[in-house]
């Protein structure tokens, strides 16, 4: 199988041209108390301004490959490439929204997107224009000059959902950005994240243990094996869009859930311990 | 009303008032609790001082202390005395810290240098600086520049220790963040290490000057001819136990009122870390 690396093409919405291609991806960290073997044979293709996310039990990699893709993270094995270019560490093109929020504490909203702008080579005016307008864009218009410390958590990561679109990156790669929210929050953030999304496409890379959530947002789920993580298998979500909250009621939307499930859980069941207690 | 009754019933029993593990107390209510310790104290002092039971070589009462400093700063004495000790203790510190900064900042970042550089700071940080005194005569005799020395040789190791462990805190993530957006190495330094680790390499200074004061007095009593440190010796020399209290009470005031001076600094500073609005 090694031999031709064939990339399953994404279906339903992304008839268009693949924008990542990741084929036989390996990573081995190795570290004073041996290694660890985080990904081997990562084959998956994202199709321009398709939503994917990335499922699998914690520690299966998931992090470790959205790293790799932004560049911060160096792989040993196989290959990725963005608009059919190797990834050569991180770039411009691909914005990256953290678990962590990582808001400059002492910067406003306001400076907090503007410190990217800025980075990104824009003018002093240009970087305040168009950092007022994607504070705006998440409904943050009121609170420009407030610093991370005034702002709850749901708005800090708003701010910097802000903050990566802002320089207009063509990949938005995140990493569980709703994990650290309570369950409301999460959902008004997921509404607001799909809607962004349906109006001003790019394509995203979307890491959550949150099925739901999976579902709700995406044209196709990955789900991945445990330690060495790969994909193990890729569910088309062909649910209408605007995608809104009274769809995750539909039977269509169940079923779906309950299909990515069965594949986690396969996997859940396998590093929980749980012998024989739940069979 | 029988309603009303029940809405002004007791607290609940889980608070029992100031202490609680978890309960807050107030700023005006915390000064006032430090004031009264030091309050209590003094007469104490006062009062031991008073029956007469410890003579007075030993234990000066309040009123010598005071009238002895009194005199002290009549003749002109106690200011020169605080001038260049305080003098000494801002070149020293001052020349510690601009050492200690980049050097510091400079393990705290790259793993490399820490490697280079950690091993041995921890090695010269663990030899006594008393130590070095006679050293220190010995290279610089007992000039100004001694007691700089001292003052360097006591604070610049431990500083350059905890400027590396603020350093190492920044989170991952910020660093991540500087490399997503593409900015050179240097850059991500100066605008994301930095300011992030600037709030605890305050406190670190903080912490440090305090040792500082230590080091100096230490520097005038052994070798000097002025300064708040070369007094006490002196002062000793003549049985002035009065004169030893009174600039043992001015070191402690000295220490306490620098060290408030950081903290409210700190505060000024860094404002953004506690905004409420
Ligand atoms: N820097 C590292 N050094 C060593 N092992 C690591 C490092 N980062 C991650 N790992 C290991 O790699 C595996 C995958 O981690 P990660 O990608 O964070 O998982 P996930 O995000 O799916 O929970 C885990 O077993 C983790 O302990
Ligand atoms: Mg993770």
């Amino acid at each position: 199988m090694g031999a031709s690396p064939t990339v399953p093409l994404p279906a339903g919405a992304a008839l268009n041209a693949p924008k990542l291609v990741i084929s036989g991806l390996g990573k081995t960290f190795r570290g004073d108390r041996g290694d660890v073997v985080a990904l081997k044979g990562v084959d998956l293709a994202i199709g321009e301004n398709e939503f994917v996310s990335l499922v699998g039990t914690s520690g299966c990699g998931k992090s470790t490959l959205l790293s790799i893709v932004a560049g911060l993270e160096n792989h040993d094995a196989g290959s990725l490439a963005i608009d059919g270019k190797a990834i050569q560490g991180p770039g411009l093109d691909r914005g990256v929204v953290f678990q962590s929020y990582t808001l400059l504490p002492w910067l406003t909203t306001l400076g907090n997107v503007e410190f990217a702008l800025l980075a990104a080579g824009k003018s002093r005016k240009d970087a305040r224009d168009i950092a007022r307008a994607h504070l705006s864009l998440v409904g943050l218009d009121g609170f420009a000059d407030r610093f991370p410390a005034e702002l709850s958590g749901g708005m800090k990561q708003r701010v910097a959902i802000a903050r990566a679109l802002s320089y207009r990156p063509n990949m938005l790669l995140m990493d569980e950005p709703f994990g650290a929210l309570d369950a409301l929050t999460r959902h008004h953030m997921q509404e607001l994240l799909a809607r962004i999304w349906e109006q001003h496409r790019l394509t995203v890379l979307f890491v959550t243990h949150d099925v739901e959530e999976a579902v709700y947002m995406s044209d196709r789920v990955a789900v991945m094996s445990n330690r060495p993580g790969r994909i193990k298998s890729i569910i088309p979500i062909d649910l209408p869009r605007p995608r809104t909250y009274d769809m995750t009621g539909s039977p269509e939307f169940a079923r779906l859930q309950r299909e990515v499930l069965s594949e986690i859980r396969a996997e859940s069941i396998a590093i929980a311990a749980l012998g024989d207690a739940l069979t | 009303m029988p309603g009303e009754k029940q809405e002004q019933s007791a607290p609940p029993a889980f608070s029992s008032g100031m202490f609680s593990l978890t309960a807050t107390v107030s700023g005006r209510r915390f000064i006032t609790i430090a004031i009264l310790v030091f309050l209590v104290l003094g007469l104490l002092w006062w009062g031991v001082a008073k029956t007469g039971l410890v003579t007075p070589l030993f234990l000066p009462s309040p009123e010598m202390v005071i009238a002895r400093l009194q005199e002290l700063a009549a003749s002109g004495k106690l200011v020169d005395d605080l001038i260049i000790s305080v003098y000494r203790i801002s070149l020293g510190f001052l020349i510690s810290t601009i050492f200690a900064l980049p050097i510091g900042i400079l393990i705290g970042s790259y793993r490399a240098w820490e490697a280079a550089i950690e091993p041995l700071v921890d090695f010269i940080r663990y030899m006594p600086v008393v130590a070095f005194v006679p050293l220190t005569i010995l290279w610089t005799g007992t000039g100004d520049a001694q007691k700089f020395l001292i003052i360097f040789i006591g604070t610049f190791f431990q500083q350059v220790l905890l400027v590396m462990d603020n350093v190492k805190s920044v989170p991952r993530d910020f660093i991540n963040l500087g490399r997503t957006l593409q900015m050179p190495e240097w850059r991500i330094l100066m605008r994301i290490i930095l300011p992030s680790a600037m709030p605890a390499i305050w406190d670190s200074m903080r912490i440090s000057l305090g040792w500082a004061w230590t080091w100096l007095v230490v520097a005038e009593l052994v070798a000097a001819t002025s300064g708040l440190g070369y007094r006490i010796t002196t002062a000793q020399r003549f049985f002035q136990t009065d004169t030893i209290f009174g600039y043992l009470l001015l070191l402690g005031v000295l220490g306490l009122t620098t060290d408030q001076a950081m903290k409210w600094g700190h505060r000024r500073l860094f404002r953004y870390l506690r905004v409420q609005r």
